[in-house]
């Protein structure tokens, strides 16, 4: 397959970049256009407490069937002028790829019922789960785990999904040690070596699929390696710097799917997809304050200044007292975008961006890198870099220097402790060797096959 | 009189170099190996949980705490009489069937291993035979579940009946935790307890086991 390299941002100027326009819109076949000047709600929703097998299949099916009706009905209540919805399908969804087609199926039939019968417009993104880890994993480019991830795309696809996604975890058990003992080079490494490769042989098969069905290869997210983190910053448990280093880093990570022939828009969990919308221009779908239902951030408003669809996350199917819990985040995100559309309409979107960014980004490293002044500034740095390594090292160093400006000039809040990592982070970029072989061994033999096993990526150094 | 504080301030500090000196110090000193250990290095590891406890230190130190507290308890193991316990009791931990996500479950088990307590983890998606086997295989005392999905949950009580059917539930103590799991739920399949955190699970081992 074909790649793009990105050697320039997409926006020269940061009046330009704001929620709802991107420059490379995503016209969808029932007219609705994604980053084309409206910002739309995606929902995304999941199941109670209940066990899914062969016997269940048909009550989990009943319960998609509920949630969607209950969305498309108060979207469509409420005047939205589209909605999109995200299924993230569950993990035997995804082990048995013909659950994981119903299930779209029954979710697109829905939808289509509201297009039939008043004319509302919906988008069905699917989400099947990379698999690709456990102890039964053989290797992962072929065998059960990729096979099922790629049939359930498949399946997805020929039962009538508008976009295909995935949180993809090439590199993530190496990851997760990297966070545990906030090891900046193992992180890099495995970003922006394992993750990059792992991205590109992926994307080119999701992309195939897409194009042979008619469908739309929209994007990826970091969600097992930044999310990661952000949720061990906010326990206190790593320093919210590495959060937010890590989260840039994580961007030439999620851009490969761009690079490999995705177009958007990306997912909305991928928090660095900011980044992704700098440098390519493919629209983005974002969650802040909306994605409590899921977990906590601080990143809750500013998250919003640079989405061109606005999302919950997740959401189970619980009763709440405003009604069932999908139903009632589709009425927030409604709302929410209501504002940001009206906004843009009356000339206004520059201005409430502004709005969100200083709302939060004193507060938090990880809500001063979401700052469309600092993402374009970061992005120009990123794509500096000639290979997927350099790229990643840059946007950890370029970051460091980052915080340390914002420090310097009453941006951001660090402290002692946070300041003390910025050091220690320094120091341990320098001492990567340019070399990325040396570098590749190091690694590797700072770690066990349990985390990082070369042969099932077939990886040789 | 040997100053075994010092030992404990060097775990905290995660100085492993320093930690095997003055453990060397406290052994030539003549000090009881089970002191050495009990007031020096888990002392300090101690303290080292209760500043974790309060976000006073981060994860990644108290690793190296708990990296410098073994590298002291290495030297002083052989001079152990047969028999004698270097810990507070066999933790058997795990993601239940089906579910893989690993993080949570392994803070929690690097919590019990720096609290002093042996701990196998089993990894994720542990199937109800897995647990037993791995209680069994390691005269486990305690089994510590784990779940973040709400369709993975259910395979918590599972696991219990399984361990009913084998003949272990009343030998062993039951935990559970992960983002969908409340003390309700805990109580509805019969589990000793729930944890929201790994610090919070290190106190309800505890306080099971005693």
């Amino acid at each position: 397959m074909s790649s793009i390299t990105f050697t320039e941002v997409a926006y020269t100027e940061l009046e330009d970049f704001v929620y709802g326009k991107a420059q490379k819109p995503v016209e969808c076949s029932n007219g609705m256009v994604i980053g084309g000047g409206t910002v739309y709600p995606e929902v995304n929703l999941t199941l109670p407490p209940m066990l899914i097998s062969e016997e269940t299949m048909p009550k989990v099916l009943a319960q998609y069937e509920e949630m969607i009706h209950g969305i498309c009905s108060k979207a469509y209540e409420l005047n939205s002028p589209g909605i999109l919805i995200e299924i993230e399908l569950l993990p035997p969804c995804t082990f048995n790829p013909e659950w994981g087609t119903d299930v779209a199926r029954v979710v697109k039939g829905v939808m289509k019922e509201y297009e039939t019968k008043f004319g509302f417009k919906s988008l069905l993104r699917m989400t099947p789960v990379d698999v690709r880890e456990g102890k039964t994993l053989t290797h992962m480019y072929h065998g059960e785990h990729w096979d099922n991830v790629l049939k359930t795309f498949e399946g997805c696809a020929k039962a009538g999904a508008d976009f295909l996604a995935i949180e993809s975890i090439g590199g993530k058990q190496l990851h997760d040690e990297a966070v545990m003992n906030c090891d900046l080079p193992k992180a890099l490494f495995s970003l922006g070596v394992v993750g990059c490769t792992d991205m590109a042989k992926l994307w080119d098969e999701i992309v195939r699929i897409a194009n042979e069905n008619n469908c739309i290869p929209s994007g990826d997210t970091a969600c097992g390696f930044a999310n990661t983190s952000m949720v061990m910053a906010h326990k206190n448990f790593i320093p919210k710097v590495f959060a937010a280093i890590d989260r840039v880093m994580c961007a030439v990570r999620t851009l490969v799917a761009v690079e490999r022939g995705a177009v958007g828009p990306d997912k909305d969990c991928g928090y660095e997809g900011v980044y992704l919308k700098a440098i390519t221009g493919t629209p983005i779908s974002m969650e802040g304050r909306t994605a409590v239902c899921a977990h906590s951030s601080h990143v809750g408003n500013i998250a919003a200044c640079l989405a061109d669809c606005w999302s919950n996350e997740s959401v189970e199917n619980v009763r709440l007292l405003g009604g069932m819990a999908p139903t009632v985040f589709t009425e927030e995100l409604v709302y929410d975008c209501r504002l940001m559309n009206g906004a843009t309409a009356r000339g206004f979107a520059t201005q409430l961006r502004d709005l969100y960014a200083e709302s939060d980004r004193l507060y938090d490293p990880q809500a001063y890198i979401l700052d469309p002044a600092v993402v374009l500034k970061l992005s120009k740095e990123i794509v500096k870099g000639k290979t997927h390594l350099e790229r990643t090292k840059i946007a950890a160093s370029a970051t460091i220097e980052e915080l340390r400006y914002g420090f310097k000039n009453g941006l951001v809040q660090l402290d002692a402790k946070e300041l003390k990592y910025l050091d220690i982070f320094e120091k341990q970029l320098k001492a990567i060797p340019d070399d990325e072989a040396k570098f590749a061994q190091e690694i590797i033999s700072s770690t066990t096959n349990d985390k990082f096993d070369p042969a099932k990526y077939d990886f040789n150094f | 009189m040997f100053d075994l504080s010092l030992l404990g301030k060097a775990v905290i500090e995660g100085d492993n170099e320093e930690v095997k000196a003055l453990t060397e110090q406290a052994i030539n000193a003549n000090v009881d190996p089970l002191v050495i250990i009990n007031e020096g290095l888990i002392g300090g590891m101690n303290i080292v949980g209760q500043r974790f406890k309060v976000n006073d230190m981060f994860v990644p130190e108290v690793l190296m705490s708990a990296r410098a507290m073994n590298s002291g308890i290495e030297l002083v193991k052989p001079l152990l009489a047969g028999g004698e316990m270097t810990n507070k009791g066999t933790v058997i931990i795990g993601t239940v069937k089906g579910d893989l996500h690993d993080i949570g479950k392994s803070l929690v088990a690097m919590m019990l291993e720096c609290s002093g307590f042996k701990v196998v983890d089993l990894g994720t998606d542990v199937s109800p035979e897995e647990f037993v086997a791995g209680i069994k295989d390691n005269n486990g005392q305690v089994v510590a579940l784990s779940a973040l999905l709400t369709t993975t949950m259910l395979a918590m009580k599972s696991t219990i009946e399984v361990l009913q059917e084998s003949g272990l539930r009343e030998k062993v103590v039951v935990m559970i935790g992960g983002a969908p799991i409340t003390q309700d739920f805990a109580d509805q399949i019969g589990a000793d307890g729930y944890a929201g955190d790994a610090a919070a699970a290190v106190e309800l081992v505890t306080k099971l086991l005693n």
